[in-house]
């Protein structure tokens, strides 16, 4: 189908995107890969009056590291994370998990600030923010704002970024830690029917489950139940149990809720078992 | 209506489009460039993949404005540059087509896959690479014997 008809700018910096969204931020629509806002256009899910291109803007790209920090702008393209070494480096979860967004083609023009913005509940990216802890770093009219990933994706397609708000870049900390990550979908490149990533430094555990539920989520009990201190199979057991009480019931088409739990059972081992031996390191370095 | 100039198969284009016109729909309907074949519309089938910047795109979802000042390479374009000579005489050897209406985004894709893969001849990464590209005819196993084919030559 083609889309209803919109205009178009092209936006010259962030600034002026939000003096564009605050005129009208209704009927505007921000354009950064385009690859989940065209096809709800195409299926004339959405027809806003204009889209604001921000996919060029020098002020959304780019990796640096500073200190103890990785800042990466909302504007990178899956492709360019999949392949950064500052990436493979300092948080190799992200790279390990792209590999699952999508296809080639897509990925090549998908940016992370539009899979974390977009908010799907089958999307990797918002559980990988969650499980590094991550910092999202907001731009609107009256200022920057900082948000941590927990508070950030509060809904099915829902998120705490305002109607005349931009995501600039978001910030991971980077921490001596082991990382994983797994999810179970139909074909390769499909949204999954469940998934886990995982990190494990030595006082937290952070297990965030997608496609869970509306929306990707820290399993707090079954972190809990996995405690601190040497990893063995009493509490990996212990962590599925508590399992049920962290996952909302959710029935789909795609399985019940209790063929789902007893994925994010087999997810959890199979990302977490491996841990047990404290000679399979995967840091992330300072 | 707005004005675009990009490259398109090596010759510069400029023209005027609607903003909601997409990258595919321009090609097809205003350069006659008809290889490039729409599906879905929607990003799920791959049939309108094309090269934009040397990296590969679903042309039903990029914009023909936002290909403003690019570089797009076509099933037109790299024919005639002789690019994929070797892949289209091995899609025709192992009967990799049978309508052909995947095949332009499938050899597009496989050129891609080629151009970066560690081992050409790794037919799960063969398979992962193309597993945006719907066949409704072949099975895929055939496509994959003509990839792996030309990986190996
Ligand atoms: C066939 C297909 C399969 C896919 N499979 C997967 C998959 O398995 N997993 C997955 O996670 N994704 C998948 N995707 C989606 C893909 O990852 C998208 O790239 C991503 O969801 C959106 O990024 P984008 O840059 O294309 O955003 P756009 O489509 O340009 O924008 C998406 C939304 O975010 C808003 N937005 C964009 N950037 C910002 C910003 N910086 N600040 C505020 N708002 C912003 C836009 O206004 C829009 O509402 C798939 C897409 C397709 C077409
Ligand atoms: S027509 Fe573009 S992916 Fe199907
Ligand atoms: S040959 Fe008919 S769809 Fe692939």
């Amino acid at each position: 189908m083609k889309s209803a008809a919109f205009d178009y700018v092209r936006a010259g910096s962030v600034a002026e995107a939000i003096a564009r969204l605050a005129a009208d931020p209704f009927g505007t629509k921000l354009l950064a890969g385009g690859q989940s806002l065209l096809p709800a256009l195409n299926l004339r899910l959405s027809a806003p009056a204009l889209l604001v291109d921000i996919a060029r803007l020098p002020e959304l790209a780019g990796i640096t590291l500073t200190g103890t920090t990785l800042r990466i702008g909302a504007g990178c393209t899956h492709a360019s994370l999949l392949t950064a070494p500052e990436i493979a480096r300092h948080a190799p979860l992200i790279a390990e998990a792209l590999a699952h967004v999508a296809h080639p083609a897509i990925r090549s023009r998908g940016t992370l600030g539009g899979s974390l913005a977009n908010a799907d509940p089958a999307a990797e990216l918002p559980a990988v923010m969650l499980a590094l802890d991550a910092t999202m770093i907001i731009e609107g009219p009256s200022g920057t704002r900082h948000i941590k990933a927990t508070d950030f994706f509060t809904g099915m397609f829902e998120t705490a970024l305002a109607a005349d708000e931009i995501l600039i870049a978001l910030e991971i900390p980077i921490r001596t830690q082991r990382s994983g990550f797994a999810e179970l979908a139909r074909r390769h490149g499909d949204y999954a029917i469940i998934g886990l990533a995982a990190t494990m430094t030595a006082d937290a555990t952070r297990l965030a489950f997608f496609a869970g539920g509306p929306t990707a989520q820290l399993a707090q009990r079954a972190a809990g139940a996995l405690g601190t201190g040497p990893l063995n199979h009493e509490r990996i057991a212990a962590a599925c149990t508590a399992l049920a009480q962290d996952l909302p019931a959710h029935d789909d088409p795609e399985a019940s809720a209790s063929m789902r739990l007893h994925l994010a059972r087999v997810l959890l081992r199979r990302v977490i078992t491996p841990w047990i031996n404290p000679s399979i390191r995967t840091p992330i370095t300072a | 209506m707005k004005p675009i100039t990009l490259t398109i198969n090596g010759e510069t284009i400029r023209a005027t489009v609607p903003p909601r016109l997409h990258l595919a729909d321009f090609l097809r309907d205003q350069c006659g460039l008809t290889g490039t074949h729409l599906g879905c519309e929607h990003g799920v089938c791959g049939a309108c993949t094309i090269r934009l910047d040397g990296a590969i795109v679903r042309s039903c979802l990029v914009l023909a404005v936002q290909a403003d000042d690019t570089i797009i390479e076509t099933i037109e374009g790299v024919t005639d540059s002789g690019e994929a000579r070797a892949l289209q005489a091995a899609f025709a050897a192992r009967n990799a087509l049978q309508c052909g209406y995947c095949t332009p985004g499938m050899v597009i894709t496989a050129l891609d896959f080629l151009a970066t893969a560690p081992d050409p001849c790794d037919r799960s990464a063969i398979r992962a690479h193309l597993s945006g590209n719907y066949c409704r005819c072949t099975g895929y196993e055939a496509i994959i014997d003509a990839i792996a084919m030309v990986g190996g030559q």
